[in-house]
């Protein structure tokens, strides 16, 4: 502990001894992990968006269907209980956010023009929250109940269909036997979403009327549920699992929608990667200051050996020294991108590259996310690059020869 | 039992095409309590012969032996351990840590040691006041003029009592009044405290002090006198 006061004093004396340098230092080390936690707010915000925005439409962190369904989702492969039973099952394991419908292929036609969408019989006091789209800013109406006879479709789908609030669509699909099931439905809403390719997609229409015009009683399709945190669902997995047998198939949203799975573990790499990237720029400029501050001090290090300082305290000085160079760094980088990530939380309108950022499946308004944990890996990165950067300069010191450093000119 | 013993010392520089013979055959033993200097002219091999004895240097063949234990063979570590406890210093020139006050460096080597901070403060304080630079406990090394930085670097090497002191030229920027005073303090250390001093000086008046007088020219001993005798 002596020791450890001894070298701290002389390498935070150090440090501001030539303070133009160390203040120079100090901005880029500033200004490099504000560029590695910015950027990754950025990136983390865009990406949690997508995964977010995905998991909605998917819908659900955990989805429930029958074995084939993801291969064949007509209704012939539905799920074999009612919605009762399921009620009952998942009671019993505790478990709440969850909600049924139907999903099948279905042809949409207008007067005009026929559309190929996914049909989705929902029940709408069940999902409200779990929706991509807020019922309550749909133009005209959301249905009411699950029995409601109208459809809701989004505006780029109607403006394809030609069609309007008010006017009729038909609904073609098949059922159980593979015969043609349709039924008219007035359109009574259009909704938005962030994605075009969304509101094409998607057309809403009570559980029960789809039910029925599938002939399938109260059997459902898909069944899905919610957790808490989209990064965290394996307990939310684990329960479902339990609760059910071998008669439907249970999938965390990684495994259903693979692309997005590997979106997230690709971000965290990239994350990695970026905040080393920038790290190793930076440690150039570290270990030049370091090697200058030692070599500008050869004779006093010869100094210090001579008066029996041993070779490892003057290794852990230079160390010490890099340490607290890099420490105030992160502390000011860190300050740095709260300031400028915490005004921006509300969103960064880049409409300018709506487009572009749409065949990403990402949305116009970007919303940057301060990630406390990015924060810690930019932090633990820098401290242990800058660590291991930092033994070259001081062992190089350690090893001076007393006389012959005391003696340099 | 002797305090410094050097056995058959030699070490050769290599300066350009030359090979420079610093010490030839060098061997001197110093008792406990003695108080020697070293006369040279400039390359004369005395600071060589210091260094070797302070384990700073190693001789190219030859043996160093401190209190009786040898130490031309220890590791860097266990010089460095030797010096901490066993030795004081004084450079001839850039003696002081420069982030440190003329109070820290004085306590410097304390500190290494482990010295508790009221202890190291008493004995810094009364020291400083010995080499007559109170009131400038808190300067820095640029604060202070070439003399007194030479004599908190003499108040840092005896600050912890050191069995042995190794002074290069400790008078070399020093004015003739405060020569006296420093060789003044050099002498009662020896005297009441048993200290041992190798001093390496061109100073006639440091020789005056000097209980045996060991001169020195390309490297090899011309003359060894026992002042108290004479």
């Amino acid at each position: 502990m002596r020791m450890l006061a001894i070298l701290l004093r002389l390498a935070w004396r150090n440090l501001w001894r030539n303070h133009r340098r160390t203040i120079i230092m100090l901005s880029a080390i500033g200004v490099g992990v504000w560029a590695m936690i910015f950027m990754t707010a950025l990136t983390r915000g865009m990406v949690d968006q997508m995964i977010s925005d995905s998991i909605k439409v998917l819908p659900g962190h955990v989805q429930m269907h029958h074995p084939d369904f993801l291969d064949d989702p007509s209704v012939a492969n539905r799920i074999p209980y009612p919605d009762a039973v399921l009620a009952d099952m998942f009671d019993t394991a505790g478990i709440t956010a969850w909600a049924s419908r139907v999903r099948v292929p279905a042809v949409i036609s207008s007067e005009r023009e026929s559309r190929g969408i996914t049909l989705l019989g929902v029940d709408p006091s069940a999902e409200q929250d779990a929706s991509f789209f807020n019922y309550a800013e749909v133009d005209g109406r959301f249905l009411e109940n699950a029995s409601d006879k109208g459809i809701v479709i989004g505006h780029k789908l109607a403006a394809k269909l030609e069609t309007e609030i008010g006017k009729r669509v038909v609904i073609m699909s098949q059922d159980p036997h593979n015969e043609i099931a349709d039924r008219g439905f007035r359109v009574v809403g259009l909704y938005t979403a962030e994605t075009s390719g969304v509101e094409e997609a998607f057309a809403y229409v009570g559980k029960s009327t789809a039910q029925s015009m599938l002939g399938i009683g109260d059997a459902t399709t898909e069944a899905f549920f919610f957790g808490k945190d989209y990064r965290d669902v394996e307990a939310l997995f684990t329960t479902v699992s339990a609760a059910t047998d071998e008669s439907v198939i249970v999938q965390a949203w990684y495994d259903i929608d693979t692309y997005l799975g590997t979106m997230l573990g690709m971000m965290d790499g990239f994350v990695l990667v970026w905040v080393i990237v920038i790290f190793l720029a930076l440690s150039f400029g570290l270990v030049n200051t370091l090697v200058m501050a030692v070599f500008e001090r050869v004779r006093e290090i010869g100094l210090m050996l001579a008066l029996g300082m041993k070779p490892a305290s003057i290794l852990g000085q230079i160390v010490i020294e890099s340490m607290l160079l890099l420490i105030l760094g992160l502390m000011l980088g860190n300050a740095l991108a709260w300031m400028t990530i915490i005004p921006l939380q509300g969103g960064i309108d880049i409409s300018i590259v709506a487009e572009g950022m749409e065949m990403m499946g990402a949305s116009s308004v970007l919303y940057p996310k301060l990630n406390v944990g990015d924060m810690v890996l930019a932090s633990g990165v820098v401290l242990v690059l800058g660590f291991l950067a930092s033994l070259s300069p001081a062992w190089r010191a350690s090893r001076y020869e007393p006389v012959e450093a005391i003696t340099k000119v | 039992m002797s305090a410094v013993r050097c056995v058959d010392l030699c070490k050769t520089y290599r300066q350009g095409d030359q090979d420079i013979k610093a010490l030839d055959h060098v061997s001197i033993e110093i008792s406990e309590g003695g108080f020697v200097c070293l006369s040279a002219p400039s390359g004369g091999g005395k600071t060589t012969l210091l260094n070797a004895i302070g384990g700073l240097d190693i001789p190219d063949s030859g043996e160093v032996y401190i209190d009786g234990k040898r130490i031309d063979n220890l590791s860097k570590g266990e010089l460095a351990e030797l010096r901490l406890k066993k030795i004081g210093f004084v450079f001839q020139a850039y003696n002081l840590i420069p982030v440190l006050s003329a109070q820290e460096n004085v306590e410097f080597v304390m500190q290494v040691q482990g010295v508790p901070a009221n202890e190291r403060a008493d004995k810094s304080n009364a020291i400083l006041a010995e080499v007559g630079l109170q009131g400038m406990e808190g300067r820095r090394p640029s604060e202070m003029s070439g003399g007194q930085q030479q004599r908190v670097a003499v108040a840092r090497a005896i600050a912890s009592r050191p069995a042995l002191v190794l002074a290069d030229e400790p008078t070399a920027n020093l004015d003739s009044k405060t020569s006296d005073e420093l060789m003044d303090l050099f002498t009662e250390l020896n005297e009441h405290h048993n200290t041992t001093f190798v001093i390496a000086t061109h100073d006639q008046r440091v020789m005056r002090y000097a209980k045996r007088l060991v001169r020195m020219l390309d490297g090899r001993i011309v003359d060894d006198i026992d002042q108290r005798a004479a």
